[in-house]
C-alpha cells in the first residue's frame, strides 16, 4: 500500500516537470515530435529506474552519518554526507555509459531509437534530481526506492509526451510573432501545470 | 582597445541579445522553483555565477589535456567540486537561504547553463575571456531570475525582500494577495510573458519557423 502510494505521488503529485521544473531543458528542447519525445521519455524512465535505487544503497550504506558502521564499529562517527553531490553524478554518468553499452549489445533496436538521447540524459536536471529528492525522503527500504524513481520516470515520460503532442497542433494556430516557439510552450507547460494541480492532496 | 571592447561584449551580450534563459534556452532547470521569493533567487543567482565563472576558468586552462571522449565526466567532476564548495559555504554563512534552497543547490551541477557554456566556449577560448564569460552569463541567468522573482513575491505575498510593500491601507480597502503566484505554474507563465515582452521590444530574437 505504501508503495502505491509513493508510485502514485511521483507521478501525478509531485509530478518531476509540473511541480519542480527538473529536466526542463531537454523537456522544451526535444518536445517538437511525438515521437521523439517517447524515446527521450522512455530513455528517462530507464536510467531514472536504476540510478535512483543505486544511489540510494551508496546513500545509506556509504555516505550517510554513521552509515559505514557495518565496516567497523570506530567509523560510527564518519559523516560523509558533504560528497552525495560528487558521488551521485559520477554513478549517473556511469550508469548512463554503462546502460548505454547493455542497451547497444542486447537491443540494438531500441539503441536505434533512443539514439543520441541516451548520453545526454547524463546532464538531464530530472536524473540528479530524482536521486537528491530520494535523500531527503529519507526512505527506509530499497523498493521504495526503486518505486520512486520508476514513478518520476514516467511522469516525466507522461509530460513530455503530452507537450509533444500539443505543440504537434499548435504549429496550425495563429500564434502572435513574437510569442512563438519558447514563449508559448511555458505559458503551455504553466496550464498544463496548473491542470495537474487537480490531483493535489490524493492519498491512496 | 579592440580587446577591451571584446571583454565588454562577453560580460554585456548575455544580460540581454544573448541571454541563457530566454535566448539560448539553457538552465531554465532549477530556474523556476527558486523564484517563490526574492533572496533565495538572489543567492540561487550569485551561486550559480560564481560556479560558471570558475569552471570556465579551470576547463579552459586544462582544456588542450582533457581526452575528447571523456570530457563530460571530467567536466562534471569540475562542477560538481565547485558545487560542494558553495554548499557548504551557503550552509555555513546563509543557513535559512540554503534550507529553501533545499536540492535546488545540488542541481546546479546539471544546470545546463553549466555544461553548455563549457562545451561552447570554455573548451574553444582563453581562461580570462571564458572567465568573463561565465560571469556575464551567470548575470544574465540572475537577471532574469530576479525579474521573475520580483514580480512573484510581489503580487504573490505583498512584499519585497520580506519586507512588506504593498501598505495596509490597500489591505484594509479589500486588497488580497494573489495566491496562485505562489504557484510553481506561475513561474512558468511569468517566464512565458517575459519572454514576450522581451521578444516584442527585440524582434531580431523572434523564432524562425
Amino acid at each position: 500500500m505504501e508503495l502505491w502510494n509513493i508510485f502514485i505521488r511521483s507521478i501525478f503529485i509531485e509530478n518531476m516537470i509540473f511541480a519542480f521544473f527538473l529536466g526542463m531543458c531537454s523537456y522544451l528542447a526535444v518536445s517538437k515530435k511525438v515521437k521523439t519525445a517517447v524515446g527521450l521519455g522512455a530513455a528517462v524512465v530507464f536510467v531514472l529506474a536504476i540510478t535512483v535505487p543505486v544511489n540510494f544503497l551508496i546513500d545509506k550504506y556509504l555516505l550517510q552519518p554513521g552509515a559505514l558502521k557495518w565496516l567497523d564499529p570506530s567509523f560510527a562517527d564518519v559523516d560523509l554526507s558533504f560528497l552525495s553531490f560528487i558521488m551521485f553524478i559520477a554513478v549517473i554518468a556511469a550508469m548512463v555509459q554503462l546502460v548505454e553499452m547493455f542497451v547497444e549489445r542486447f537491443a540494438p533496436a531500441l539503441y536505434a531509437s533512443l539514439g543520441i538521447f541516451l548520453p545526454l540524459i547524463a546532464v538531464n536536471c530530472a536524473i540528479l534530481g530524482g536521486s537528491l529528492f530520494m535523500q531527503q525522503k529519507e526512505f527506509t527500504h530499497v523498493s521504495e526506492a526503486i518505486v520512486y524513481g520508476l514513478g518520476s520516470g514516467i511522469g516525466w515520460l507522461m509530460a513530455i509526451v503530452f507537450l509533444a503532442a500539443i505543440r504537434e497542433k499548435i504549429s496550425y494556430s495563429n500564434v502572435p510573432k513574437p510569442l512563438r516557439g519558447l514563449g508559448i510552450t511555458f505559458i503551455i507547460t504553466g496550464l498544463m501545470a496548473i491542470a495537474f494541480m487537480a490531483f493535489m492532496g490524493i492519498k491512496i | 582597445m579592440a580587446k577591451k571592447k571584446k571583454w565588454k561584449d562577453l560580460l554585456v551580450d548575455p544580460l540581454n541579445e544573448n541571454n541563457p534563459i530566454t535566448v539560448q534556452i539553457l538552465g531554465i532547470c532549477s530556474a523556476l522553483a527558486i523564484t517563490v521569493k526574492l533572496m533565495p533567487a538572489i543567492v540561487m543567482g550569485i551561486s550559480v555565477m560564481v560556479v560558471v565563472a570558475f569552471s570556465n576558468f579551470i576547463v579552459s586552462l586544462i582544456r588542450n589535456y582533457i581526452p575528447n571522449r571523456i570530457r563530460i565526466i571530467v567536466q562534471l567532476l569540475i562542477v560538481a567540486t565547485l558545487v560542494i564548495l558553495v554548499d557548504q559555504l551557503l550552509k555555513a554563512f546563509a543557513y535559512d537561504v540554503s534550507k529553501q534552497l533545499s536540492v535546488f543547490v545540488g542541481l546546479i551541477i546539471t544546470n545546463c547553463i553549466v555544461m553548455g557554456r563549457l562545451e561552447a566556449f570554455a573548451l574553444a577560448n582563453k581562461p580570462i575571456d571564458s572567465f568573463l564569460d561565465g560571469i556575464g552569463n551567470g548575470a544574465g541567468y540572475s537577471f532574469v531570475l530576479i525579474i521573475v522573482a520580483f514580480f512573484r513575491e510581489l503580487l504573490g505575498s505583498g512584499t519585497l525582500l520580506d519586507k512588506k510593500i504593498i501598505p495596509q491601507s490597500f489591505y484594509d480597502a479589500g486588497y488580497v494577495n494573489n495566491a496562485m503566484m505562489l504557484l510553481p505554474a506561475m513561474a512558468l507563465i511569468t517566464l512565458g510573458i517575459y519572454i514576450w515582452v522581451q521578444r516584442s521590444l527585440y524582434p531580431q530574437l523572434t523564432e524562425k519557423e
